[in-house]
């Protein structure tokens, strides 16, 4: 499978600290590749640099398109959508406003009530509360807010910074069941970064492992899960 | 009785253009969490420019709608060119700039026009109007009715527009803002040009009242201060309601309180300011401030 998104020798630093130590990576088109890693080691770090959210050396190609350096609003117009690290929800505004906005970069404005029959049909509770201030929902719903924003952009790469983060065990099933739905039923690439490795190593076909800001294993999930070093160390058992 | 009624409509009248330059700091401030001090001498600048429109012999609203555009055009071009380059710098900084166009605009307009007052017109007749057995300055009327009228444009446009809400969206949320593929810079430049129009609304209003000089908005905006702060400084619609009481309140105060009268009325506005600040620091309908720890 061709890579939709190509990642090679990509450099970050905040002041002094280099963050990102010259890693490389790929997402394959229609796949799920997952970066795991422990707290600090630069997983959030990749997908900001990705979308031009962090200076960055390096590059990153999009579908044979050069996008490092390029302003985060125009990498969104070339269809990355981001859930960012603590679901970066618009607390004042309902919850369809907050998908609405999701919309927001897309050319084809005909396209929006569509695509939010879509979301509602996959998050039947943003459906109930589509009027309801979205900083009064539950971090759950929060999280599946964070992701149907996404999806109104009708993303070819979706960057899922640590969905489960916080969120109790049937909810976290629950979101990762609906972004293998999305993968599998709209073709919707996806880098998914998470520190629960066996939630990840489960739901992705591809897997890196990075230590302080270098990638030091990858190969297919289902072999990162048989790997001693990473049973040990990430899975616990 | 009567007197009553037309001091409040009369201070609803000038309630409604404090609330308006209330409106526009509340926009600036919920965007970049500053407060532009420049604000009353961009309005002040605004109402020059009609007057010289109208000099130059443009019937009265065609000069209004044209001063609106300058205005808004202006407070576009303002932020690009003045807050751009310190939009990461530290409050003070930015507060710092605006005290500088503040003290620059007032200079130039008195540099332009001179120091001497000048009349403005007003676009409504100068017969009062009787309303059952009270007459009330058409002006006053009629200025609610164009402040009113603006300040509905506004909502409907932050409300139900989509630009309107990616400028709601830029304001308290940058970050994801960008996610979404809003460009958060223009939104903060848009939000200045409305500001801007806002103010010049309020600058033509109250100068038929307060006479055309280069110092017409310093005691306005002190008055937009205290509505701000009463309604609340993060609630648009609160800014508004606060504009309407303090105005209302002055009046009354300086027609009913013998020792205030009109010598004192500006205090009032600062002691509401005091009371608001120290009774409810979030003012009537403003969010206290909560930060995550």
């Amino acid at each position: 499978m061709p890579a939709l998104l190509a990642v090679r020798n990509l450099e970050a630093r905040y002041g002094e600290t280099r963050v990102l130590r010259g890693i490389g990576f790929e997402v394959a088109e229609g796949g799920i590749t997952t970066i795991l890693g422990a707290n600090g080691a630069g997983k959030t770090t990749t997908l900001r640099a990705v979308c031009g959210m962090v200076r960055t050396t390096g590059e990153v190609t999009l579908a044979g398109q050069r996008i490092e350096g390029r302003a985060t609003e125009d990498v969104v117009r070339l269809g990355v959508a981001h859930v960012p690290e603590g679901r970066g929800t618009f607390v004042q505004l309902t919850v369809e406003e907050n998908l609405r906005l999701g919309a927001y970069a897309r050319r084809d404005r005909g396209g929006y009530a569509a695509e939010l029959t879509r979301v509602y049909k996959y998050f039947p509770v943003l459906a109930e509360r589509r009027h309801q201030v979205a900083g009064t929902l539950s971090g759950g719903e929060q999280q599946m807010l964070a992701v149907g924003r996404a999806l109104m952009l009708r993303p070819r790469l979706l960057l899922l910074d640590e969905p489960s983060l916080g969120l109790a065990p049937l909810v976290v099933r629950e979101i990762f069941r609906i972004i293998r739905t999305i993968n599998r039923e709209e073709r919707v690439s996806v880098l998914l970064v998470e520190q629960n490795a066996s939630l990840a190593l489960g739901l992705a076909d591809h897997a890196y492992l990075m230590e302080t800001g270098s990638v030091v294993m990858s190969g297919p999930a289902a072999e990162l899960r048989e790997n001693d070093a990473i049973r040990r160390a990430y899975l616990g058992y | 009785m009567d007197t009553l009624i037309q001091q409040i409509v009369s201070g609803l009248a000038t309630g409604g253009i404090y609330g308006s330059v209330a409106l526009a700091l509340v926009m600036i401030y919920q965007a970049t969490d500053v407060v532009n001090y420049a604000q009353g001498e961009m309005a002040m600048f605004s109402t020059y420019l009609a007057w010289t429109l109208l000099n130059a012999g443009l019937p009265y609203w065609v000069a209004f709608v044209a001063t609106l555009a300058i205005a808004f055009v202006g407070g576009v071009l303002l932020e690009r060119i003045l807050i751009r380059p310190v939009e990461n710098a530290p409050v003070l900084t930015i507060v710092i700039v605006c005290i500088g166009l503040l003290v620059i605009l007032n200079s130039v307009a008195g540099w332009i026009y001179s120091y001497i007052q000048k009349p403005f017109p007003s676009p409504f007749p100068s017969k009062p109007i009787r309303v059952g057995n009270i007459y009330f300055g058409a002006h006053d009327l009629g200025a609610l009715a164009v402040t009113l009228l603006v300040l509905a444009g506004l909502y409907v446009f932050f409300r139900f527009t989509t630009l309107g809400l990616a400028m709601r969206a830029a304001a308290q949320n940058p970050v994801s803002s960008r996610l979404c593929g809003i460009r958060v810079g223009w939104m903060l430049a848009l939000g200045w040009g409305l500001a801007a129009l806002v103010g010049a609304v309020a600058g033509m209003m109250v100068a038929p009242i307060v006479f055309l000089d280069p110092n017409m908005m310093a005691g306005i905006l002190i008055y937009a201060f205290a509505s701000a702060t009463l309604g609340g400084f993060t609630s648009p619609g609160g800014a508004v309601l606060g504009g309407l009481i303090v105005g209302v309140i002055e009046n009354l105060v300086g027609t009913y309180v013998k020792f205030i009268g009109t010598e004192l009325k500006l205090t009032v506005a600062l002691a509401l300011i005091l009371i608001v600040l120290v009774v409810r620091p979030s003012g009537l309908f403003g969010r206290a401030a909560v930060h995550r720890v």
